[in-house]
């Protein structure tokens, strides 16, 4: 990593250029992998992700199962060479953790009762991280299970914003984390319900406020992104 | 659910076309699927590739750090190949530890590297005794569409090509240097099925497949690994007749899909 900038702010600039509330460039591609159910393919900036969903399908081990609904499992991954020091293969606590909350993030919109006895596993893995990784996932995931058919209430839309040099900002880079006041990743419906919450830094009530509608903004954009990904994808295909 | 299972229709199906020298998608029984190679596409690696052939998808990355050298060879750098089935590539992969088919991967495409001398480990020593480039080559397999160990050794040193010893984030020099390769082994895998002998197996033609070999040739079309797989024997004929079949493909492909990429290394070293 660089050293600590003088400034992250410029002028109402960011050192990459975007204003505050501006997100990095998107690139979302749905249906990438072959063997999986759905999946989805998506770009934040440098980060690069891949998304898979496999199933409703028949729960291993067994006792896992639940009489009444889908069971649904969120495996959060980061490739050794996603970062730059070398990160040992395989789950640590950090992955552990975002893997519970991102689930819980989606499980909300899906239609569990439809699938009593079943499984639905989502699986991202991280090529490449540079900051909101686990946004990234939750979007991906998101469209990966509509690619997959699963029936729900909506897609969940996710960003993450936080406090820079005094400022409310939307989608911070990897320096803007390390040397930021604050960093609060959010994920919602688009009925404005949030489904997944986490911040850590410091911010007053006014800028946790301020911050809110901020990544309710970004929210809007990332799920214009999903949809038109989807649509890209499926325009054409006949409902017959 | 841990093993692929392949309907007895679909079986007799493949197994019937094969004794008529035929394959479902067509193709020749010394034919390749469509192969893609992009390189340099992730960032915080030293090198990295990502491979395509047919629906079979792997990305290697390559990261190089500093260590110590193993008591037995203090001058020189080390290689270090993991191979992770990661869960999104096939129902039947589970989330854990590599298994004993990733790590059979792994350590054919590490001898694959290894055994070519594509790498001169000396060169990679940089205090001996003390410190070392390590070599960290990583394969996750993206999607899993029958033959991993062509791909992931393709992607393996195709990622090597690009890679560039980051002397200066260590404070070891004042310019990144690409990493010393001196040879461009290619792995062919077969797979027999009943005496016939196919070439990069899909899935479908693996499952029936009674085993498979893979052959790693080096430029100079001499033997660098040998990998059999599976159950089922090969008779002497059988195994002169793959490796005859495999120098051929080999040279193909390392014509068609490494050397463009050492190439534009070349240029772009003249460049720099």
């Amino acid at each position: 990593m660089s050293d600590k900038p003088n400034k992250l702010i410029e002028n109402g600039k960011r050192l990459d250029g975007r204003n505050l509330d501006e997100l990095r460039p998107i690139k979302m591609e749905v249906g990438v992998l072959k063997r999986a159910d759905g999946s989805c393919y998506m770009e934040l900036g440098g980060n690069k992700a891949i998304a898979a969903v496999y199933g409703p399908r028949e729960v291993h081990p067994r006792h896992l199962q639940e009489a009444t609904q889908v069971i649904i499992r969120y495996r959060y991954d980061m490739a050794s060479f996603s970062v730059k020091e070398r990160k040992r293969p395989g789950p640590d606590r950090r992955s552990i953790e975002i893997s519970k909350v991102s689930r819980e993030a989606l499980a909300p919109v899906i239609l569990k009762e439809y699938f009593p006895r079943s499984v639905i596993d989502i699986f991202v893995e991280i090529l490449q991280a540079d900051a909101g990784t686990r946004t990234v996932g939750i979007n991906a995931s998101s469209v990966a299970l509509a690619d997959a058919g699963i029936p729900m209430r909506g897609i969940v839309s996710s960003c993450a914003v936080g406090k820079v040099d005094g400022e409310i900002v939307l989608d911070l880079t990897g320096q803007e984390d390390n040397y930021g006041d604050a960093d609060m990743p959010i994920a919602m419906t688009q009925d404005g319900k949030i489904t997944l919450l986490q911040m850590d830094g410091n911010l007053t009530k006014e800028e946790f406020a301020r911050a809110i509608e901020l990544a309710k903004k970004g929210c809007k954009q990332i799920y214009e992104v999903q949809r038109s990904a989807l649509i890209s994808k499926y325009e054409g295909v006949s409902n017959v | 659910m841990s093993e692929d299972i392949i309907a007895e229709i679909k079986r007799d199906y493949i197994y019937n076309l094969a004794k008529k020298g035929k394959r479902v998608d067509g193709r020749a029984f010394d034919e390749y699927r469509s192969i893609e190679v992009e390189t340099r596409l992730i960032n915080n690696a030293e090198g990295s590739a990502k491979v395509k052939i047919g629906n079979t998808q792997v990305v290697v990355g390559v990261k190089i750090q500093p260590g110590k050298p193993f008591p037995d060879t203090p001058g020189q750098g080390a290689i270090i190949t993991n191979a992770e089935f990661a869960p999104i590539a096939s129902p039947s992969f589970e989330p854990g530890p590599p298994d004993e088919n990733a790590t059979e991967l792994a350590r054919v495409v590490d001898r694959g590297v290894r055994e070519s001398g594509a790498i001169d480990l000396a060169k990679l020593c940089i205090t001996e005794g003390e410190n070392i480039w390590m070599v960290f080559i990583d394969v996750y397999v993206l999607d899993h569409d029958g033959n991993l160990v062509d791909a992931s050794a393709l992607g393996a040193i195709a990622a090597l090509l690009t890679t560039k010893l980051p002397n200066v984030r260590y404070g070891l020099g004042t310019e990144d240097v690409p990493l010393p390769i001196s040879d461009l082994p290619v792995a062919i895998t077969a797979a027999d099925i009943d005496g016939e002998i196919l070439l990069d197996p899909s899935l479908d033609e693996e499952l029936i497949a009674s085993t498979l070999i893979t052959i790693i040739t080096g430029k100079d079309g001499s033997l660098a690994g040998i990998q059999k797989s599976g159950m089922g024997p090969l008779t002497f004929d059988q195994i002169f007749h793959i490796t005859d079949l495999a120098y051929k493909r080999a040279k193909d492909i390392r014509e068609k899909y490494l050397e463009i990429v050492d190439d534009q290394i070349g240029e772009e070293g003249k460049k720099d």
